[in-house]
């Protein structure tokens, strides 16, 4: 009896610790929201994370996509040959990559990359009371850092998710053409016309939402970071953890509304 | 111009200021002494809304903090962190200019610029630092920044937390000269915490001093030597033996 309280009690405690973090992050998000429609605005502070969220995210996004549209292409060949599909590569490799794998390893590299790094510069801020003397300084962080971030990547993941896409195809091409004796032409055609536009824009709306998931969390984490480096380091740790996870449940949900029918 | 009253603040269970009464009048210096982690800091933060007080009031020219226009609340404050707080993004003159480049005190680039090496030369540091970033800094020199951020925009009120710790006996006088300088020059009302009591001797008109979450004594600065206070007589010589234990 004891011990099915105890567990009643442990279960409780965590879905009031979920429903609070939920809630406490949704308002964070709308103070977000609201702080990007609402003057002044801070065009410099946006350049320079158009600038780290998007410019130099594009490497790791055209290597990773490459490396995924490749292996895919390997693998759709090699499964499809025991049933005799393997002429089924363009299309499988299109599809894959522009509704499932272009936005969430995008999604993934993006909470690698940029949430991680705003999670510890707003911590460090944190932390060293340059919070503090923002506000001192008459400059309100969410606006000044929150929401031209969450901005950015809400404009430039798609955009991301556009390339990584298109890369993918492209690694999926090479493999094809140049080992598995595809002709060039007729697997470019078939992916031009396998494709819907409703592939392409789940896969952009796709990015939009994991942009806003992963400059969110990495902005919300470090803003609410505790005091120290260790400080910084759990806010890090626990921003990547919680933007990779909620990216995926977000993929799952938006994959259902998209394609359920 | 600055008031509080019977303002408690605890963080979780460390009850540190427990009832702390204070009045700064318009124009004048207040340093804050007391023992290394007695809420100090806390007390400034207070007042300027970065921590929320549990109890109390305080009261800026009569209106209490936390109703009314924050923006417009702020604008009047300068405020030199006891850690410098320097935006490690951006170069030492984009710095101390911070409050100059945005916002409703927008100047032009050079301007900004100007009154921002203006500043810097006013802290004993030359324009060449003007473009550094604050990491090549030395921590005296980040904390003489912060010093030149703090007062850029000419603020009513400045608050400086240890202002000359970390500095050169030298350099220490060429601030606390410099403190003096804004309150009787530009009449602004300053508020410094600091432990150098030749720096209280130089910046004060007033002196508070913080133990156990209250001020134990206040008064003018020439009051200070024969208050009678044991706390007040032990913190200013700095003796080990007395009313205030060593171990806190
Ligand atoms: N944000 C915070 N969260 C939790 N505790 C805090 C916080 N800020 C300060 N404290 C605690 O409040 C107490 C007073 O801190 P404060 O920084 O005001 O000391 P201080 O008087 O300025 O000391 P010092 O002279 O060493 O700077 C300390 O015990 C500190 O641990
Ligand atoms: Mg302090």
């Amino acid at each position: 009896m004891n011990a099915l309280m105890l567990f009643l009690a442990v279960i409780g405690r965590l879905m009031l610790d979920t429903l609070g973090a939920i809630g406490r992050v949704s308002q964070f998000t709308a103070r977000a929201v609201s702080h990007i429609v609402r003057p002044p605005f801070y065009p410099r502070e946006f350049a320079n994370a158009l600038m780290n969220i998007g410019w130099l995210s594009l490497p790791v996004v055209g290597l990773t996509a490459v490396f995924t549209g490749g292996a895919l292409a390997l693998q759709i060949y090699a499964g499809g040959a025991r049933f005799n599909a393997e002429a089924v590569v363009p299309q499988i490799v299109a599809i894959g990559i522009v509704r499932e794998l272009g936005p969430v390893l995008v999604g993934l590299m993006i909470a690698a990359r940029v949430t991680s790094s705003i999670a510890a510069e707003i911590a460090t801020m944190k932390v060293t009371e340059q919070i503090d003397a923002l506000v001192t300084l008459s400059t309100n962080p969410m606006k000044y850092l929150v929401a031209p971030r969450v901005l950015a990547a809400f404009i430039t993941v798609p955009m991301l998710v556009a390339v990584g896409d298109v890369i993918g195809i492209a690694g999926g091409y090479l493999v094809g053409v140049q080992n598995l004796g595809f002709n060039a032409a007729a697997y470019l055609q078939n992916t031009v016309d396998f494709l819907e536009p409703i592939d392409i824009i789940s896969s952009l709306v796709k990015g939009a939402a994991f942009g806003v998931i992963a400059s969110v969390m990495g902005c919300y984490y470090g803003m609410s970071s505790g005091r120290g480096a260790q400080g910084v380091g759990r806010a890090t740790k626990g921003s990547v953890e919680a933007a990779a996870v909620l990216l995926l449940a977000a993929n799952f949900l938006l994959t259902g509304i998209f394609f359920s029918v | 111009m600055i008031r509080m009253e019977n303002v408690h603040k605890a963080f979780g269970s460390n009850q540190v200021l427990r009832g702390m009464d204070l009045n700064i009048p318009r124009g004048s210096s207040m340093v804050i002494i007391g023992g290394s982690g007695t809420g100090k800091s806390v007390a400034l933060k207070c007042i300027l809304g970065l921590i929320q007080h549990d109890e109390g009031k305080i009261f800026v020219d009569g209106k209490e903090t936390g109703t009314g226009d924050r923006d417009a609340f702020l604008a009047r404050f300068g405020m030199l962190f006891q850690g410098g707080a320097l935006f490690d993004s951006l170069p030492v003159w984009q710095n101390v200019a911070f409050r100059l480049l945005r916002g409703s005190l927008m100047r032009p680039l050079e301007e900004a610029r100007e009154i921002a090496i203006d500043k810097l030369r006013r802290v004993g540091l030359r324009a060449n630092v003007a473009d550094l970033l604050p990491a090549e800094l030395s921590g005296g020199m980040q904390k003489r920044v912060g010093l030149a951020r703090a007062i850029a925009a000419e603020p009513e009120i400045i608050f400086f937390d240890e202002p000359t710790t970390g500095l050169d006996p030298i350099m220490a006088g060429v601030i606390n000269d410099l403190i003096r300088e804004i309150v009787t020059e530009m009449g602004a009302t300053a508020m410094t915490i600091t432990h150098d009591m030749s720096s209280v001797r130089a910046i004060a008109d007033n002196v508070a001093m913080l133990h156990d979450g209250v001020i134990q004594w206040t008064g003018p600065v020439g009051d200070m030597d024969q208050s009678g206070d044991p706390y007040l007589d032990q913190f200013i010589h700095g003796r080990a033996e007395g009313p205030i234990e060593a171990v806190r």
